[in-house]
């Protein structure tokens, strides 16, 4: 049975890549005693796949793993001890049972995720910034230099930002994710800026993750979906 | 969420900040308010390397099983976090409360080795206290060492207010008793200290003076002051079932060096290497029981997640109950995806059958550590296995399927010829046509030897202590004679060899036999820049050099210099158990090719079976004859 596991990640946890992480979901869940699958062979590891990773430094509230179980597990009680016999600044949400099939993977999935970016303090643009945003979201293409292993080249980010609003402090973003086109947050802040001529200092934003989507529409559903809604509950 | 000690924006310029937030599975955290006493725990190096080590971790877990003690860790932080403490005055703070160390009321420095001694330099030096023990105040934390290298305290006597001398779960109670009780009634630093000399196995350097011959060589290290012993006795424990061991050890975020369960089977070795430190000091061997060691296996496994386990010991095969163990733990492992490694295991038919069940026989390599070439000379090192042993059991895993051959010698033991050096290329040489003895059909394409060799450095407390060590230059001559010869055999090109750097090995050797003098070149090589000496990339030979030309210190007279039988070494005044006289006689046996037989064999009254525990015979009778050897031992030490 294939498992999908939803956390939020919080605090000092935000300094712990995502290799690390891997490495952590890997013991606490033998800790917890899920009876997790491994690959055959002689070096067996356990099949766990992230959804996207999560860079260094970012928080978020809608993480999400999938696993594979081969026993009698109670949701409820793995949760539970997961979160027991866990670090603080990691908190398992949710395990739901997700279809069987490679195309469930949530790897595969992730096409969207929404992100909160505020700023450090001082970091804070000057007053009247929204409407400079508003501004800036409004053009029709949005160029930015990409830099790859090989060239830089221009890269339209405006395609890929799906929806932006300003609050008070902070801007929300939904931005494609995923492994077919994947922009990240401070891309669109660092365009922003360099549209109002200015520029942030280095670590000007907090970056909160707030969900991660999938396509819904090749279920004739709305298009962005969020991962925890293709579970279902065991 | 507890706040950290840097800040946000420099934790993500730096490299691993996961290394400094203290907040790994089982990390301890105490109210501080309830707390009487503060111990902060070093390992001087890189965090990957001290979250590896086992000591600490037993220690921290006693430590905070104590209801007045919390205890904190603290690793050396690397040269991109050293840079900005410094430049931005950011005191070194521990890692579970974020505190400054400076404010707690002991460090506890480990001394794993000889390299790691600009560090402790680095901790004192960033946590802003004085780095000699002489100018530190009430207000400072009172700075202890331990581990295998305080048995040679000396280098460091000026750093340190203490030193405790052996296992740290038989005096630290004791200890931080003194501290309270003195701490109550307002006692200074001074009188604590004075106190603190009359529990068993702790040393304060302060209250000795050490005079010197014309020659350079100690004329006497005296107490000067009446507290202080004459001798500090090496303190052990008795019952190894009776003792702490860290069920719940912390599980790190970072990939560590050793990122598994450690279970220590036993402590000490019965085979009495003469080039090894470890196999004296830690007499007598104790073994822990099976039943324990069961215990302990399951729980550890299941409170860190880890999904391999690794037992520890520094001979693995001579654990009595080993076939028990491990067939309890191949049982118990099943299905679990959970590894067992096996060091410092002897190759023969049992641990290769274990072997092909619990690894991957294509890709694992077998190691054997002949440590010299020739039996002429294994002979004189006392190292037991015999050439029959190592292709008889290389054989055998050839025709298991196994491929790799891991060889590990030391090159400058005493009496070592041309010829020695040799046959470490023949003995490679002998095995791989061991391997192609295998009809072409039945075996797996070409076998891969590897031969490493590392540079001989005497230590106190062996039977080699008195013998100069190799220059340099003869180190790095002895190692292209085996490079030469390895290229002359016949299947070269199944073998590939690889020595260790000479000049680390060399400033090894000197702070291994040093004397308190070179605390004053220990001191000028960091304020010169050194730290991370072990790390080949941070070591700078020539910064060494410049520091011993200013001090006006000859680092022969610590290496290449041969030693007087009746010479006072700046370490005699440690007594370890085993006898000086006992190490004496080991070296004349050395020198006459006798090999000794091991502890469990024969006794051989070295002195350690005083502590009367472990293999030692007779721990229960008063008429045995180890007894009689002891005592015989004790009455010859004196006359001396």
């Amino acid at each position: 049975m294939k498992v999908r596991l939803k956390f939020r990640k919080y605090g000092n946890m935000k300094f712990i890549g995502h290799l690390d992480m891997m490495r952590y979901f890997q013991k606490a869940i033998r800790r917890s005693g899920i009876p997790v699958c491994y690959s055959e062979g002689f070096s067996p590891h356990m099949i766990m796949s992230f959804a996207s990773p999560l860079g260094v430094g970012l928080t978020s509230d809608g993480e999400y793993l999938d696993i594979e179980v081969n026993g009698e597990l109670s949701p409820a009680m793995a949760v539970k001890r997961l979160n027991e016999t866990g670090a603080e600044g990691v908190e398992v949400l949710s395990l739901q049972k997700i279809p069987d099939g490679k195309a469930s993977n949530a790897m595969a999935l992730v096409t969207a995720a929404d992100y909160r970016v505020s700023f450090r303090e001082g970091c804070a643009p000057a007053g009247g910034w929204q409407e400079r945003f508003s501004e800036f979201l409004k053009q029709p293409s949005i160029f930015i230099l990409k830099e790859t292993k090989k060239n830089t080249r221009e890269l339209d980010i405006r395609p890929l930002i799906y929806e932006a609003r300003c609050g008070d402090d902070c801007v929300f973003l939904k931005l494609a994710a995923g492994s077919a086109e994947n922009l990240k947050p401070e891309l669109v802040m660092e365009a922003f800026a360099s549209y109002s001529k200015t520029s942030f200092p280095e670590f000007a934003f907090l970056i909160h993750r707030l969900e991660l989507y999938a396509d819904g529409k090749t279920q004739g559903g709305p298009r962005f979906v969020p991962l925890s809604d293709l579970g279902e509950a065991f | 969420m507890r706040k950290l000690a840097l800040e946000d924006t420099l934790l993500l310029k730096i490299e691993k900040p996961a290394r400094y937030l203290g907040n790994e599975i089982h990390a301890v955290q105490k109210d501080k308010s309830r707390i009487s006493i503060r111990f902060c725990m070093c390992f001087p190096d890189v965090y990957e390397i001290g979250m590896s080590h086992l000591g600490i971790q037993i220690l921290y877990d006693m430590f905070n099983r104590w209801e007045d003690v919390w205890c904190e860790r603290v690793y050396s932080p690397w040269g991109d976090l050293d840079a900005r403490m410094r430049e931005q005055d950011i005191p070194l703070f521990a890692l579970e409360s974020q505190d400054p160390v400076r404010d707690f009321d002991f460090l506890g420095i480990t001394l794993q080795y000889e390299m790691c001694y600009t560090n402790v330099l680095q901790i004192l030096d960033l946590s802003g206290i004085p780095l000699h023990a002489s100018c530190r105040t009430e207000a400072d934390p009172i700075v202890i060492g331990g581990g295998p290298c305080a048995y040679n305290p000396e280098p460091l006597a000026e750093f340190f207010d203490l030193f405790y001398m052996g296992e740290g779960e038989t005096s630290y109670r004791a200890l931080l008793d003194a501290y309270r009780e003195s701490q109550a009634r307002g006692g200074s630093r001074k009188e604590f200290l004075e106190r603190a000399t009359a529990i068993p196995g702790i040393y304060v350097p302060s209250l000795y003076t050490v005079t010197y011959r014309t020659d350079g060589t100690i004329k006497a290290m005296e107490p000067n002051n009446r507290h202080a012993p004459k001798k500090v006795k090496k303190q052990l424990v008795s019952h190894m079932d009776h003792t702490y061991y860290p069920v719940k050890p912390l599980v790190p975020f970072v990939k560590v060096t050793q990122d598994r369960v450690v279970l220590e089977i036993q402590r000490g070795c019965i085979r009495g290497c003469r080039f090894c430190q470890a196999g004296m000091l830690y007499r007598p061997t104790r073994e822990r029981s099976l039943e324990e060691l069961k215990a302990y296996a399951k729980e550890m496994l299941e409170s860190t997640g880890h999904e391999e386990i690794s037992l520890s010991s520094l001979s693995s095969s001579d654990y009595s109950r080993l076939p028990e163990l491990i067939e309890f733990l191949m049982e118990y492992l099943e299905g679990k995806c959970i590894n067992i490694s096996l060091p410092s295991l002897r190759i023969d038919a049992f641990s290769l059958d274990v072997m092909s069940k619990v690894q991957d026989v294509r890709k694992s390599s077998l190691t054997f550590a002949p440590e010299a070439g020739s039996q002429r000379l294994r002979d004189v090192i006392n190292k037991g296995l015999t050439e029959e042993d190592i292709l008889e059991g290389a054989g055998a895993a050839f025709e298991g399927g196994w491929t790799k051959v891991k060889l590990y010698f030391m090159l400058g033991l005493p009496t070592e010829t041309l010829e020695d050096q040799k046959e470490i290329a023949r003995l490679a040489e002998k095995i791989a046509r061991r391997y192609y003895e295998i009809p072409k059909d039945q075996r797996n394409g070409k076998c891969q030897i590897t031969v490493s060799t590392s540079f001989f450095v005497p230590k106190p407390f062996t039977p080699f202590q008195w013998v100069p060590m190799c220059s340099q230059e003869e180190f790095l001559a002895k190692a292209h004679v085996v490079n030469a010869e390895i290229r002359e055999q016949l299947n070269r090109k199944s073998m590939k060899y690889n020595w260790h750097e000479a000049d680390v090995t060399v400033l090894e050797g000197i702070f291994a036999r040093g004397d308190r003098r070179l605390s004053q070149v220990l001191e000028a090589a960091y304020k010169k820049g050194c730290l991370f000496d072990s790390w080949s990339e941070c070591f700078h030979p020539e910064l060494w050099r410049e520091a011993f030309e200013e001090t006006g210190i000859d680092p022969a007279f610590y290496t290449t210099r041969p030693r007087k039988k009746d010479e006072c070494f700046p370490w005699d005044f440690i007594d370890i158990g085993v006898s000086k006289d006992f190490l004496y006689r080991e070296w004349e046996r050395a020198l006459a090719g006798t090999v000794t037989p091991n502890c469990r064999s024969q006794c051989q009254g070295c002195g350690a079976g005083q502590y009367r525990t472990g293999v030692c015979p007779g721990k229960d009778a008063d008429t045995s004859q180890a007894r009689e050897e002891a005592k015989g031992e004790t009455v010859r030490e004196s006359t001396t």
